[in-house]
């Protein structure tokens, strides 16, 4: 189990990362694009499959594993973080993947979520957000609007949702970015800058679950809306979005809002720092989308380096075991200071 | 000159403040009466709250050691010695006294003051009331104090070496050497030489108070026991099942990783594992106890030997989890050292109310191992047997311990390191199955023959990229499976993968083989069991005893066993789990004697109930 990951022999190929089980998901699912995006991103890692290993909780979404020829666990609802915390500790060798979902990893599984991003684990996690609990057929989720009608709020949901990215930015996550699960193109980018990370990378994938939850990201993928409400961010570049670059991003107060761009100097319009060391700012580019998601960045938010937990760990046990084999010592660990012989 | 007169045992018990470092105190002397080579076995007692208001009756903290020429089972049911730091000490502790004892108390702390936090109307050391004992008011912290004097150390500094002083004087009393306490202190006050002198000195002039004073007539000495040949140390349970888990990993060749959430008892094993990396042991202090197993799991799942540690309240939570893994069927040792419950319940005090919890805690059949130790040092070798069975039969393992024993210490016979189990395992490697049409394949599921276990395929296996979940699977290719035959096959098999584990038969004490009533116990009654056993047949009377160290599965040969006696009585620190238990399994109408008090059973009220038994059967 060696910290180097070694390459395979043949470049892989999508079909590689097809496992023999029949996909089931409902028709139209937005899982399905997302999965064929992951097969055929996942070549690009270079690794051998058995490298690779995607622990799930429970949900439409964490039946992902099944359906890829890596190693995988499909485990119990929101503890996938957990497991995969024991799992990455432990074995430096693999690359681990967390599949879950808005109620897996925001709800139940909060708790847990927000410890691994604390600690900067070696997990890439990856959050099909359809603002609904689609396994246990249409209940209201912490995406979910407030006053969202479900099957269990007929009245309208009286809970105020989640920002899932502001969320993960307060628990000091290391690594944060969104995207769709309808552009292929843009979620392989977010992967290949989740990917090479190190330490945890926090992916929400925008999804659609025509069942439940139907067109919920609609503005965002419309032609008649996308451009005016999609943000796509680029590192370095000046935030300008909207048809022919109409509208900015500029700061206002403690935080962001959106200007027309003819209306303002161009040296006021932000320009993205996904490095920046402070949070704040990523923090404030995750609430220029309401609820409405009217104006939604997508892309990096936040990429920057910090030590990992696993690795930090492994480096004490191994600087314990520097000067060679401690099995010798067993004896003398169980012997003590303080011992009596009867003869 | 005060004479010296021969004792067979005594029980000490050391009281005083939370404050007044009697668990430090007791340790000592433990230690001194170890390398003495008298058998002991100790038991401490502190409050749940870290600091209750100093000199009152919560904050009373006491450890208590039982030292014999003999081997001995108990710390004893009654200290025949109590010392008093204070009158908070005195009060708490008077009622377990007998008649007769002997009571050291520091008599400076005697006030007003001090008496009126307790509600004593009188001083006690002025009326009567104490005038059945035997008792030395010795004025601790001014003589300590004044034995100082000439220490560049401050006048609170010096009263705290008070415990010293104290142990120095029963140390007199008893004949116990005090050079392993000088050399401990020297070491422990290293940074400051002049506290460590202190200490030293206020040791001394305990030791040197006891031999010129006219109160103390009589000095006593336990003569050594004769215990089988060996080296030994003493250790307490918590240590010895925190080595047992390292030396598993060691004798398994596989790095052990610790998920734990801190709780008393069980927070003790989390600190000291987490100090041997060394040992290729990795600890981590999660988010929760679900944390704290899951990623055991994961470890477990990556091909180190995953353990949790925790107490009721946490094992509970762990619950969903240890399902999981029995689906899995992956190994994981899951520890629960046992406090009173239900809830918070008596965080500091013991109970054995955990088993059924153990046994059937979880949803659906999920049947796991449970092995429990019986004394402080077996902690390490049940330890051991957990993690030989997680390991063998790929099953997660419950190893139920308690506060008795997690606390309590007794000598350890230190075992031979090569001498322990081979727990080697192997991974699987490459494939295990062939298709008919010749294909080779890997099948998560197929199980050895003998002992049902599937292989340990771990991620970074070239070739065996498989998937397991939650999800029922179908036996040999582990694919997801609704088929209900299929489920009821699988059910079946996990249940018949417990019940194969090898455990070795129930061995059943009847010296006389005369005996018609047996006594069966599991766990730390094993002490108090013992010794009320041991007197019955001093008595002239018969009783057979044996005691279960695996209650999943049971012994082969316990239904025979139980068959064999007119009565089985089961003494249990809960309502009578296992007395359930064997009624179901095996029909018997046991005998149950049960009690809650947070405390172990001392051996003199076993002693009534079995007689009792014994002479109706
Ligand atoms: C302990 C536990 N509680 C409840 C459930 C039922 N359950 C399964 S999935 C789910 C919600 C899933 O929602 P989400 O995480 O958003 O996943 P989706 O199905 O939408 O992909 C619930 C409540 C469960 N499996 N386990
Ligand atoms: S219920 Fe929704 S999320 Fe689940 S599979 Fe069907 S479409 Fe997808
Ligand atoms: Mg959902």
């Amino acid at each position: 189990m060696s910290d180097k990951l070694s390459l395979p022999i043949q470049p892989l190929k999508a079909k590689d990362f097809k496992s023999d089980q029949e996909v089931r998901w409902c028709p139209g699912c937005g899982d399905y694009a997302i999965l064929a995006a992951v097969q055929s991103f996942l070549p690009e890692l270079g690794m051998e499959r058995e490298r690779i290993c995607f622990v799930s909780g429970i949900g439409c979404s964490s039946r992902f594993p099944y359906y890829l020829n890596t190693y995988g666990m499909h485990s119990i609802h929101g503890r996938a973080p957990a497991i995969a915390t024991g799992l990455a500790t432990s074995r430096p060798d693999l690359s681990v993947w967390v599949v879950t979902g808005d109620g897996d990893a925001l709800s139940i599984g909060g708790n847990h979520l927000i410890h691994a991003l604390r600690r900067n684990v070696n997990l890439k996690i990856l959050l099909f957000n359809n603002r609904i609990y689609g396994l246990t057929k249409g209940q209201y989720s912490p995406t979910s609007e407030t006053g969202k009608i479900t099957k269990s709020t007929p009245y309208g949901s009286a809970d105020a949702p989640f920002n899932p990215l502001s969320l993960v930015l307060g628990a000091e996550a290391s690594f944060v970015a969104r995207t769709l699960d309808s552009d292929r193109k843009h979620l392989q980018e977010v992967l290949r800058a989740a990917a090479v990370h190190q330490g945890s990378a926090f992916v929400e994938i925008y999804q659609n679950c025509p069942i439940f939850n139907d067109d919920a990201f609609e503005v965002l993928k419309s032609p008649e809306s996308r451009d005016e409400a999609l943000i796509r961010l680029v590192h370095g570049e000046p935030i300008v979005f909207g048809p022919e670059g109409r509208h900015c991003v500029v700061r206002n107060g403690w935080g962001l809002a959106v200007a027309e761009t003819a209306d303002v100097a161009e040296s006021d319009i932000v320009v993205h720092d996904s490095t920046a060391a402070d949070p704040s700012y990523a923090f404030a580019l995750s609430r220029l989308s309401g609820d409405s998601l009217d104006h939604t960045p997508i892309g990096v938010f936040r990429s920057v380096r910090r030590d990992t937990y696993d690795s930090i760990v492994r480096q004490q046990v191994s600087d314990a075991q520097s000067d060679g084999a401690a099995e010798a010592e067993l004896a003398g660990l169980l012997t003590g200071s303080d011992t009596w012989t009867i003869l | 000159m005060n004479t010296v007169r021969q004792l067979d045992r005594v029980v000490i018990r050391f009281a005083g403040d939370s404050g007044d470092g009697m668990q430090l105190t007791g340790d000592r002397f433990t230690a001194e009466t170890a390398k003495l080579g008298n058998d002991l076995s100790t038991l401490p007692n502190f409050p749940a709250e870290i600091r209750a208001p100093a000199g009152t009756l919560p904050g009373v903290s006491s450890f208590q050691i039982h030292f014999a020429d003999t081997d001995i089972l108990t710390p004893g049911d009654a200290p025949g010695v109590l010392v008093a730091m204070n009158p908070a000490a005195l009060k708490a502790n008077l009622p377990d006294l007998p008649g007769g004892a002997t009571i050291v108390v520091n008599s400076d702390e005697f006030t007003a003051r001090n008496l009126k936090k307790v509600g004593y109307q009188a001083n006690p050391l002025e009326d009567d009331s104490l005038e059945p004992y035997q008792v030395h008011a010795v004025p601790l912290t001014s003589l300590t104090i004044e034995a100082l004097s000439n220490f560049d150390i401050g006048k609170n500094e010096a009263a705290r070496a008070k415990n010293m002083f104290a142990l120095g004087l029963i140390s007199w009393l008893y004949s116990r050497p005090t050079d392993t306490t000088e050399a401990f202190i020297s070491k422990k006050f290293a940074a400051r030489p002049e506290l460590a002198q202190a200490n030293i000195a206020a040791l001394r002039a305990g030791h040197a108070y006891g031999e010129t004073t006219e109160s103390f007539a009589v000095r006593y000495e336990v003569p050594p026991a004769s215990l089988q040949p060996g080296t030994y140390r003493n250790i307490t349970g918590n240590l010895a099942l925190a080595y047992g888990i390292v030396a598993a990993g060691v004798r398994a060749k596989l790095p052990v990783f610790l998920g734990a959430y801190p709780i008393t008892p069980a927070s003790d094993i989390l600190h000291e594992l987490s100090r041997h990396k060394r040992f290729g042991v990795t600890t981590f202090q999660a988010e929760d106890e679900i944390a704290a197993v899951g990623a055991a799991l994961g470890a477990s799942y990556g091909g180190a030997l995953g353990v949790t540690t925790s107490s009721g309240p946490g094992i509970a939570l762990k619950s969903e989890t240890i399902s999981l893994a029995v689906s899995l069927e992956l190994p994981l040792v899951i520890v629960d050292v046992q406090r009173a419950g239900p809830s918070t319940g008596l965080p500091t005090k013991t109970e054995q109310a955990d088993l059924m919890m153990a046994l059937y805690g979880r949803h659906g059949e999920a049947p796991i191992a449970v092995v429990a130790p019986c004394t402080p040092a077996d902690c390490f070798d049940a330890a051991i047997e957990a993690c030989r069975i997680a390991v063998t039969y790929r099953t997660p393992v419950m190893l139920l311990s308690d506060g008795y024993l997690a606390n309590g210490s007794e000598p350890w016979r230190l075992p031979d390191v090569s001498a322990l189990p081979d727990l080697t395992v192997e991974f699987a490697s490459g494939p295990n199955h062939i298709l008919d049409d010749g294909t080779e394949v890997f099948w998560p599921y197929k199980r050895d023959p003998e002992t049902l276990a599937r292989p340990w395929a771990v991620p970074g296996t070239p070739g065996l990229q498989h998937r397991i979940g939650g999800l029922e699977k179908r036996d040999g290719t582990g694919d997801i499976s609704y088929d209900p035959a299929n489920h009821d096959f699988m059910v079946r098999t996990r249940a018949a993968r417990i019940d194969r584990i090898e455990v070795p038969d129930v061995v059943v004490e009847d010296p006389e083989g005369e005996a018609d009533v047996l006594v069966l116990g599991w766990g730390s009654t094993y002490g108090p069991i013992g010794a009320a056993c041991r007197a019955l047949r001093q008595r002239g009377l018969h009783i057979a005893q044996a005691h279960l160290r695996h209650l999943n599965p049971m012994p082969a040969n316990l239904a025979e066993v139980l068959a064999g006696y007119k009565r089985v009585v089961v003494p249990e620190m809960n309502l009578g789990q296992l007395s359930a238990v064997l009624r179901a399994r095996f029909g018997v109408d046991v005998v149950a004697y049960n009690q809650v008090r947070g405390l172990p059973f001392t051996s003199q009220e076993l002693e009534t109930v079995l007689e009792e038994v014994v002479k109706n059967v």
